[in-house]
């Protein structure tokens, strides 16, 4: 099983109080990581207002992500793309009875802490926002509220969940409606899966060592994640999702579940596309059931697309090196 | 006879109970497995059946879809017995309503006569975990993980409570039907799925 307890001791996140006589924790690792397990295999969907959260619901997906804008939207208007308006994440937590996150900028703590007031249900990291800090991503130990993190290889997605992430997204390229990067980053962190996991068995520790010192993590994670021979969180794929079959690919390659971003509300058949897609994750290894959804929605609907060798601003760069 | 128990396999933990049911199997040494299940037809093979956590609604819709929603209910009404846990325990309800939002319209299985409220301690900044108590089944001590968790205001004649937490109801039990509002498969601790495991196989014998 996935281990749920990896809590810091210094964890400022956890809360411990009385209640009705008896002792109660918040805001511990079995709750934040316990939260993402609850989303296995379900599609998390990207909305900007009431309307589009409620066809995300009746669609089937397991939560909603609110953004001022969709990535495909940021990438076209250009300038600085910062958290939602609380007005209408609030309005949007009003309206649906599955869970609602956010996204705030990469680093930006105090973002993240207007997040944590409003009462999201997790908080999004995320590189499709700006970047306010490109050397520091959040401690996200220090908060109740659980997070979600972007990664593109082993060794980003284990330094998020040094930093206390309790769920990874691979990136993919928002916005692009193109999976072929949500691919390549999934099958390289495979692939680091597998090549740790070999030297594990293989009882070379020194090696291990080495590994710890190239993804700039500490060695405890490496053991930990090579022993298990999956990433030790939650894991989704996102970045460029826009049809039934993207989806039920990147389940395939061992994903947990999916996050669309742009791909639905993008298209002009929203409705029946949410719906195919969540059918498509949910019956990923029936492939007639994949047919049956793919054949919901209209290929002249769906986003343009855009070839991700040519863009100008690729996003998954961002907070990368960090 | 083979013992069998299913995890409904739509949405949620599956995984998480397959290995607590498994355990449990295997302390209790009782001739048994666990698979995960989705299809009518392999549903309608089993002994026993789990509801894993997940959101109720998209595990309510998507049984509708393959026509799993009706023989579920077919077999618990014919004395399957059944854990649902969170998402399950809203599964197995007549009605939800959520805190927030209301009376909601979502696909359940109307089994236990329940009123039940969903997301009722809050959102995720208020999951906690604490102690609970279940002293009719023997289990005196449990660590409970609550995340979103629905809670239970009032029961029917026929449903019995087996714990609460302060004024709330957060697990229950009507014969053959188990539901807590908390997580046992996030927990080391097994006895839960040990004692639907025994229901189970006591049942079959």
């Amino acid at each position: 099983m996935l281990p749920l307890s990896g809590e810091r001791l210094d964890a400022k996140g956890v809360v411990s109080e009385k209640n009705n006589l008896s002792d109660i924790l918040r805001g511990t690792s079995t709750l934040k990581r316990g939260f993402a397990h609850m989303l296995k295999n379900g599609v998390v969907m990207d909305v900007t207002n009431v309307e589009q959260a409620q066809i995300a619901e009746e669609a089937g997906a397991v939560s909603v992500m609110v953004l001022d804008k969709l990535p495909s939207e940021v990438r076209k208007a250009g300038g600085v793309a910062r958290t939602a308006s609380i007005r209408i994440i609030e309005e949007i937590m009003d309206s649906v009875t599955i869970p609602v996150m956010a996204k705030c900028r990469i680093g930006h703590v105090n973002e993240a802490q207007v997040l944590k007031e409003t009462d999201v249900d997790m908080i999004d990291e995320s590189e499709v926002l700006t970047p306010a800090d490109e050397l520091r991503h959040i401690w996200k130990w220090d908060f109740t509220t659980p997070f979600v993190n972007g990664a593109r290889s082993l060794a980003e997605a284990l330094r998020r969940i040094e930093e206390g992430a309790a769920m990874i997204r691979t990136k993919g390229e928002p916005g692009t409606g193109n999976v072929a990067e949500a691919i390549k980053h999934i099958k390289k962190v495979n692939d680091e899966l597998r090549t740790i996991k070999s030297i594990y068995d293989s009882g070379d520790n020194q090696d291990l060592v080495r590994m710890a010192r190239e993804f700039k993590v500490s060695y405890d994670i490496v053991e930990q994640t090579a022993k298990l021979g999956r990433l030790p969180v939650v894991n989704f794929a996102a970045g460029g999702i826009a049809t039934p079959a993207d989806a039920a690919y990147l389940m395939s390659l061992g994903c947990d579940g999916i996050f669309v971003g742009s791909g639905i509300f993008n298209s002009d058949d929203a409705k029946e596309r949410a719906r195919a897609i969540v059918l498509a994750t949910t019956f990923w290894n029936e492939s007639d059931k994949v047919k049956e959804a793919q054949k919901m929605i209209d290929e002249r609907q769906s986003m343009l697309g855009l070839d991700v060798n040519t863009l100008e601003l690729r996003m998954q760069d961002r907070g990368g090196s960090a | 006879m083979s013992l069998t128990i299913g995890i409904l396999s739509i949405q949620g933990d599956v995984q998480e109970n397959l290995l607590s049911t498994q355990t449990a199997i295997d302390e209790l040494g009782i001739d048994g497995n666990v698979i995960d299940v989705r299809k009518p037809d392999d549903i309608s093979q089993l002994d026993g059946l789990i509801i894993p956590g997940g959101e109720s609604t998209t595990i309510g819709q998507l049984s509708l879809v393959n026509g799993s929603m009706k023989i579920l209910k077919e077999k618990i009404d014919a004395g399957m017995p059944v854990f649902g846990i969170c998402a399950g325990m809203i599964m197995l309800s007549k009605t939800a309503n959520d805190r927030i939002v209301g009376k909601i319209d979502q696909p359940l299985l109307d089994i236990l006569d329940i009123k039940l409220e969903r997301n009722s301690f809050g959102r995720q900044r208020e999951s906690f975990e604490t102690e609970i108590s279940m002293d009719s089944i023997n289990i005196s001590k449990f660590n409970g993980v609550f995340i979103r968790a629905p809670s239970v205001s009032e029961v029917g004649s026929d449903v019995e409570v087996l714990a609460k937490f302060g004024d709330k109801i957060v697990a229950i039990k009507k014969g053959n039907v188990i539901g807590t509002a908390f997580h046992p498969e996030l927990v080391e601790d097994v006895s839960l799925h040990k004692y639907f495991v025994n229901l189970t196989n006591t049942l079959k014998n």
